[in-house]
């Protein structure tokens, strides 16, 4: 459909980030979004590629920018932040820089300004942008009664470019998520680097990195964390036991995607939200979107 | 044939200024070609035209050869285009009858080739021989000065100035638009680096000021039009309404007490906000003039019309308070004015890291000047806004400077009042002080070896820009506080310091009003937005328009030393007109052929110097030629060609051309 | 004891220059030595050389410290540094030229895990067109440090019964329309 949402996926969706792909298809369900996936896309090359080969870096965005084209996406959705930005940067720096415009050459038929053209959005900032709290408000079926969360945007949805929200204490999450009744603490963690691939890489520095996070967010007293990105999920979610091992510090707490707790509120069934992926907190995750209990005494 | 120039008798002078002509250009050659130009009576070339015994030779050839045109090929005319015009005016001949041919910058320091440099040389002079037979006699127009003078802003740079040329018994308007003088200098405790009490060195020039007859003082005032030109500004005054009479004040400030208001509720901008005021106040006790102020906005009175009126029972016979007072328009004429509007400083919540606005305990430093200052919202008590006495303080250099997120520029203050705030903090609460700088500039007289003793005094001195202000703990002695993460660059780790209170070295900017000045009073400013001086060097003081100057941070950020000096040298500029009475125009200025103009008003929007006006009765259009600069404008948009500029008219210009193309 | 006195024949200008020039690295010589990068960098206190001290090296041209350095290494591209810069410098972008410098002259610390999952990466998308997380730390531990695979174990699992990891490799049906590079170079 050309007035589809495209729907750029990346790797990690389709891997240990599969309940994001999972609650935002299940969300866009609830609100009548049309999303449909970027034909045989290709991996966007996150950090990797761009520390090996710049031209072959920019290239897989200039393909991938390509396809959105010929399938006519207005939009290109890219819920990883990793793939949001180096689809952002590789129109950003077709545009400013001549020896980058000249490796892509033959991407576009030539024609690069139709891989400007292609809007790459952040799911957060359409849900905020093209739906808004308001309207989300509206559409509520479910009342919160969980804790109290703390909305994690990491790095690199917000920086460097500030679109999809500010770099310092972003609030759109917020904001989305307090419409559908969720109370959201304030931290000052909001962007603080979760070390990204360095859990796997250089395991000590990431694992702390991620328990920096933990710690605040149960200091101000968070109970869950809310994510936008697969790799900050998957970081802050499969190593608490190791931290715990390691400090003594038990946190057992969930780390959801946005689009999951929306879904939640908006309907949505459990299993296909996702909820069944988690690794840390599953027992807050039951008590709180379980089936059994929500259907009986939070329906509206 | 008759000649329709009549007897032009053409004199050419080729220079050889050393060897800065006469190594590319071969200037025999070039004065031999000259003579056998057409109306060239005489040709010489000379090693320095510009000396006594150059221009002698024009003196005495004018007189023994009956010239009646001057030629010379030398250097530039910003140079010594004057020279040569009174070396004619001395020899007896109109000094417009002569043009000068730049051969030095045009020709012998941009070419290599002599051969094509002395061919270029000659092309120019065949040009200026055609053009200058066509010259007409011109006068130098005068203009009178009016002795008077409008200072607009009564900060330290307002007050100097004006307190200058009232001394030189010159009578002088100073506006100021808040409620008393004494600007930014006036919030300040003690100055660096001499420590001295701001308000001790400030209020004697305020009472001096008040108390001088040679200078009206009209506060809470602004200026609301401006017309004129040098010499003859005629200016508007808006005064706002007080609602209490100031010649009827007697400054006991018994309204203040009297007011129904037991409390203060009002934000007082004077100290910044950290305290309240009543809806009739005075912004600090040694307020000038001394006459309280009653803000409409606030005051029951004006917002429902029931209040007791307390405060007018407490002036008793005086009757000073008059609630109907309305603004009053004054009209002024003065020949000069000087510009001390000063600056403001940069909104430190412009910078969401440091947390400005979010933490209670993040100030910037003109709060915590209010804060150490014993007349100020705490009476000198550095207390945070939580009540608490601060053990660690940061001092965070360059908010809102040199920062291509923010302001490019260096404030030029901030290191020095960082140092200065450091010690006062200090010496008020005990407490142990981070300064954390990029550079520490201390460029003054006294201001290296303030810095030392601030270095003496223990204070830590960091170099390393802070990222970033947070609440953030990480370690145990974090708790409750706020937490500085920056780069110790010179011992060369990273280090968290927790910190009790935070200070912003904002820097200082143009006021957001600069560009409505600048409007009125028809100057420039730069990229930054601060007012533009004439030349960065040899001009801090002028500006483009004539008769307008500048002094203070208005024209750029600067400390209280240059400020004053900055301001002595404004007032000298203005003496310097007023004294010499009159100044004297160029008269390459454009004028209208009337008979030739259709009224079609062209010309009048492409003024960049609003010179020119219509006149109703003609129908015609009209220059000022006091105004105008000769850019030449008009006399390009013209479409009837009925604009002409002297010195520029067609057939100079025309020849001008055929005279390069003749020798091709 | 070690002795570390710079010679000037160890610095060269114009590889500092070459640097300036690649997309992104306009900015480097404007820098101020302010140190607001490495403060707010969240891997500042991990490196050898803090942000800051690469830049300070990279434009007197120290290239082989600056190549040779962890530091590059350990930067997580989370653009703290770009936005805070009070000269607008991508620092993050001089991180990924040097990173691919260090790469393509193999100066990077043998077996350091960041720089092998980065070739292994390479590998895997420039064959299939889509990498697979499983295979990609399989490889790279295997390539590097086999023994933190041992440590791997619990996470392994917890993958594995909430049905996030998945062994079967994803791939690009077109894959002749990827882009191919024989050997990587840098954008001229």
């Amino acid at each position: 459909m050309a007035s589809a949402y495209g729907y750029f996926p990346g790797c990690s969706l389709k891997g240990t980030g599969v309940a994001y792909e999972e609650s935002l298809l299940e969300l866009f369900r609830l609100l009548d979004l049309p999303l449909a996936e970027l034909q045989d896309w290709n991996c966007c090359g996150a950090t990797s590629y761009m520390s090996i080969d710049e031209s072959s870096a920019f290239q897989l965005s200039a393909r991938n920018l390509a396809l959105a084209h010929k399938a006519s996406h207005a939009d290109l959705l890219a819920p990883c932040s990793a793939c949001y930005l180096v689809l952002r940067k590789a129109q950003d720096y077709m545009q400013k820089y001549p020896q980058v415009a000249r490796e892509m050459g033959s991407w576009g038929n030539g024609n690069l300004r139709v891989l400007n053209q292609i809007r790459v959005r952040h799911p957060l900032e359409v849900l905020f942008t093209d739906v808004g709290p308001d309207r989300l408000r509206q559409k509520i079926v479910r009342h919160w009664h969980g804790g109290s969360v703390a909305c994690y945007y990491g790095c690199q949805m917000v920086r460097p470019y500030g679109e999809a929200d500010r770099d310092h204490d972003p609030v759109r999450m917020d904001e989305l998520l307090e419409a559908a009744g969720v109370p959201t603490v304030d931290w000052s963690l909001k962007t603080k680097c979760c070390g990204g691939s360095l859990t796997g890489t250089a395991h000590q520095v990431g694992v702390r990195l991620n328990y920096i996070l933990l710690k605040e967010a149960a200091r101000k007293g968070a109970q869950a964390i809310v994510t936008v990105c697969p790799l900050c999920q998957y970081n802050l979610d499969a190593y608490q036991s190791e931290i715990r091992r390691d400090t003594g510090q038990r946190f057992d707490m969930p780390v959801l995607y946005f689009t999951q707790i929306l879904g939640w509120a908006l309907g949505g069934d459990y299993k296909s939200l996702g909820f069944p992926r988690a690794v840390a907190g599953r027992k807050t995750i039951a008590q709180w979107f379980a089936p059994a209990r929500t259907e009986k005494e939070a329906y509206v | 044939m008759s000649d329709p120039h009549g007897a032009v008798r053409i004199g050419v002078y080729t220079c050889h200024c050393g060897s800065n002509i006469a190594a590319t250009v071969d200037v025999k050659a070039l004065a031999q070609f000259a003579a056998t130009l057409p109306r060239v009576v005489l040709s010489r070339d000379y090693k320095y035209m510009c000396s006594d015994p150059g221009q002698e030779l024009i003196r005495q050839d004018i007189r023994d050869h009956d010239l009646n045109r001057i030629v010379v090929a030398s250097c530039s005319p910003h140079l010594h285009e004057h020279t040569f015009r009174t070396a004619l005016k001395v020899g007896g001949l109109n000094p417009y009858y002569f043009h000068m041919v730049n051969i030095r910058e045009q020709a012998s320091w941009v070419h290599v080739d002599k051969a094509q440099a002395t061919r270029k040389a000659q092309d120019l002079v065949c040009a200026a021989v055609r053009r200058v037979a066509f010259h007409q006699p011109l006068e130098r127009g005068r203009v009178a000065i009016h002795p008077d003078v409008l200072v607009l802003g009564g900060g330290i740079a307002g007050i100097h100035a004006a307190l200058t040329l009232a001394n030189a018994g010159k009578h002088v308007f100073l506006v100021e638009k808040e409620p008393t003088i004494g600007g930014h200098m006036a919030k300040f405790d003690k100055t660096f680096p001499t420590l001295d009490c701001a308000a001790c060195i400030l209020t004697p020039k305020m009472s001096a000021v008040r108390s001088h007859p040679n200078i009206t003082l009209w506060t809470y005032s602004e200026v609301t039009r401006v017309d004129g030109y040098v010499g003859n500004y005629k200016a508007t005054v808006l005064r706002h309404p007080r609602y209490i009479d100031e010649d009827l004040c007697a400054g006991c400030l018994e309204c203040l007490d009297a007011c129904v208001y037991k409390q203060a509720k009002v934000p007082d901008e004077f100290n910044m906000r950290l305290s309240k005021r009543k809806p009739i106040y005075i912004p600090f006790p040694q307020a000038v003039p001394q006459v309280p102020v009653i803000d409409p906005e606030t005051c029951i009175q004006f917002k429902s019309g029931k209040c007791k009126k307390t405060c007018i029972e407490a002036c008793g016979d005086r009757h000073a308070i008059n609630l109907r007072a309305e603004p009053e328009i004054e009209e002024i004429e003065v020949g000069t004015v000087i510009l001390a509007t000063g600056f403001q400083t940069f909104d430190a919540a412009r910078i969401p890291y440091y947390g400005y606005g979010k933490y209670p305990n993040v100030y910037t430093a003109l709060e915590v000047e209010r804060l150490v200052n014993a007349s100020g919202p705490t009476g000198g008590e550095v207390i945070l806004r939580d009540g608490r006495k601060p053990q660690t303080v940061a001092i965070v250099h360059c908010v809102g400077s040199r920062d291509e997120n923010t302001h490019r520029w260096c404030s030029r203050v901030c290191c020095m009042y960082s140092l200065k705030l450091a010690h006062l903090v200090k010496e008020h609460t005990g407490a142990e002080i981070f300064n954390f700088y990029i550079d520490m500039r201390t460029p003054g007289k006294g201001f290296e070896e303030f810095y030392q003793k601030l270095l003496n005094e223990r204070v830590h001195f960091i170099r390393g820009r802070v990222a970033e202000v947070t609440d953030w703990e990480l370690d145990p002695g974090e708790e409750g506080k706020l937490v500085i993460r920056a780069e110790d660059t010179l011992a060369g780790f990273v280090r968290r310091i927790p910190v009790d209170m935070v200070v912003l070295a904002t820097g200082l900017e143009p006021r957001a009003d600069a560009p409505e000045v600048r409007r009125l009073f028809n100057i420039s400013c730069a990229s930054e937005g601060f007012f533009l001086e004439r030349h960065p060097k040899l001009a801090p003081v002028n500006t483009f328009t004539d008769g307008i100057f500048l002094a203070g941070c208005c024209q750029g950020p600067k400390d209280i030393p240059d400020t004053v000096a900055q301001a002595g040298a404004a007032a000298a500029e203005a003496l310097a007109l007023i004294d010499a009475g009159y100044v004297e125009t160029e008269p390459n200025t454009a004028h209208v052929e009337e008979a030739v103009c259709c009224g079609c008003k062209t010309c009048i929007s492409m003024c960049p110097y609003r010179a020119i006006s219509f006149v109703n009765e003609i129908h015609k259009s009209r220059v000022n030629e006091v105004l105008c600069k000769g850019c030449g404008t008009c006399v390009a948009a013209c479409p009837s060609g009925a604009v002409r500029q002297h010195l520029f008219e067609d057939d100079e210009i025309f020849a001008e051309i055929e005279g390069v193309l003749s020798n091709a | 004891m070690q002795r570390e006195l710079k010679f000037q024949r160890e610095a060269d200008a114009e590889w500092a220059r070459r640097v300036s020039q690649r997309p992104g690295c306009e900015g480097l010589f404007s820098c101020l030595q302010c140190g607001t990068c490495s403060g707010a960098c969240p891997l500042s206190i991990y490196m050898d050389f803090t942000p800051r001290r690469i830049i300070a090296l990279v434009r007197e041209g120290f290239r082989t410290d600056a190549l040779r350095s962890k530091t590059i290494w350990l930067c997580a591209s989370c653009y703290s540094c770009a936005v805070h810069c009070p000269r607008q410098i991508h620092i993050t972008d001089v991180m990924y030229s040097l990173k691919r410098e260090a790469i393509q002259h193999r100066l990077y610390p043998a077996r350091f895990p960041v720089p092998v999952l980065a070739q292994e990466f390479y590998r895997m998308v420039g064959r299939r067109g889509r990498s697979s997380e499983f295979w990609l730390v399989l490889r790279m531990a295997l390539r590097s440090n086999p023994l933190v695979l041992l440590g791997m174990f619990r996470t392994g699992w917890d993958l594995v019964r909430t049905g996030r990891l998945k062994l079967r490799g994803e791939r690009v049906r077109d894959i002749a329309s990827l882009p191919r590079e024989l050997a990587p170079r840098e954008v001229a």
